[in-house]
């Protein structure tokens, strides 16, 4: 039923996923989305140590704290998305180089 | 049994994750960033996260995911009825992210990890719920605070000034 190599090898391929739609998508919601792939790998990693290297309860609840994190972190991120979009007119972040318009 | 459960559900977890990140349509991303989330907390139940999978499937579907479906409904026209978005850099992208990755699985298996082997809990809520008002008040609390911040932040963020 899988041993903590399994894990760590799916939580590699999702950060890896991630880095490379950080690196390479263009529209804004899909960059967020990427860090949400990022954050999950994370959070998979914590929960496996936590039944497989003895961090026990301690790695579940470190995990929950990253899932609130993400939680702010979408909301103010998708509240700079909407604003740049009022401003722009696009939500792609390569085309948003200036601080006022 | 359980065995091909969990490659069913790692499978579901990775594949989704590659639509998520090379597919052109945005809403098909999206979609499928949905089963990625679901065979996350699939995996976290096979790690007897009884609790962790329950608040994956409550916090980042039920919320994250309907906030960035928000979010693509109103940075896009409802007319247009292919919501693309394209890509740049993707070799480059793809050889650093092979790299990564390489360097990731080399590392995870050159590892002695120390395996510890843990009796199976009954149910993990209640350890966490003592661990939360005793060990970890304080970072509880102040993530009450962080929330209550980013709450106020995007309320005052998105709002039209006058």
């Amino acid at each position: 039923m899988g041993s903590l190599h399994n894990y760590l090898m799916i939580a590699s391929v999702l950060f890896s996923l991630g880095i490379f739609a950080v690196m390479t998508r263009r529209n804004g919601i899909a960059v967020l989305m990427g860090v949400e792939l990022i954050l999950n790998a994370a959070n998979l990693n914590f929960i496996a140590f936590a039944r497989f290297g003895g961090m026990n309860i301690s790695g579940h609840i470190f995990a929950l704290f990253v899932i609130i994190m993400a939680a702010a972190e979408a909301a103010v991120a998708l509240a700079i998305i909407i604003n740049l979009y009022n401003n722009f007119k696009s939500v792609n972040v390569d085309e948003a180089r200036q601080l006022k318009q | 049994m359980a065995d091909v459960i969990f490659w069913v559900i790692a499978g579901i977890t990775v594949l989704s994750a590659f639509i998520v990140v090379l597919n052109k349509n945005l809403i098909h991303s999206a979609v499928a960033l949905l089963f990625t989330f679901f065979g996350v907390a699939g995996l976290y139940a096979f790690l007897w996260a009884d609790f962790m999978a329950g608040a994956q499937v409550m916090i980042y579907i039920g919320g994250i995911l309907v906030l960035i479906m928000f979010g693509i409904m109103l940075t896009n026209k409802i007319q247009s009825v292919n919501i693309s978005h394209s890509s740049m850099q993707k070799n480059a992208g793809a050889v650093v992210v092979v790299a990564i990755l390489g360097l990731l699985i080399w590392m995870i298996q050159k590892t002695p990890w120390k395996i510890t082997t843990a009796e199976e809990p009954i149910q993990t809520t209640g350890q966490i719920g003592n661990l939360l008002m005793s060990e970890y008040l304080l970072p509880f609390e102040v993530a009450s605070i962080l929330l209550l911040a980013a709450l106020i932040g995007a309320a005052m963020l998105s709002r039209k000034t006058k």
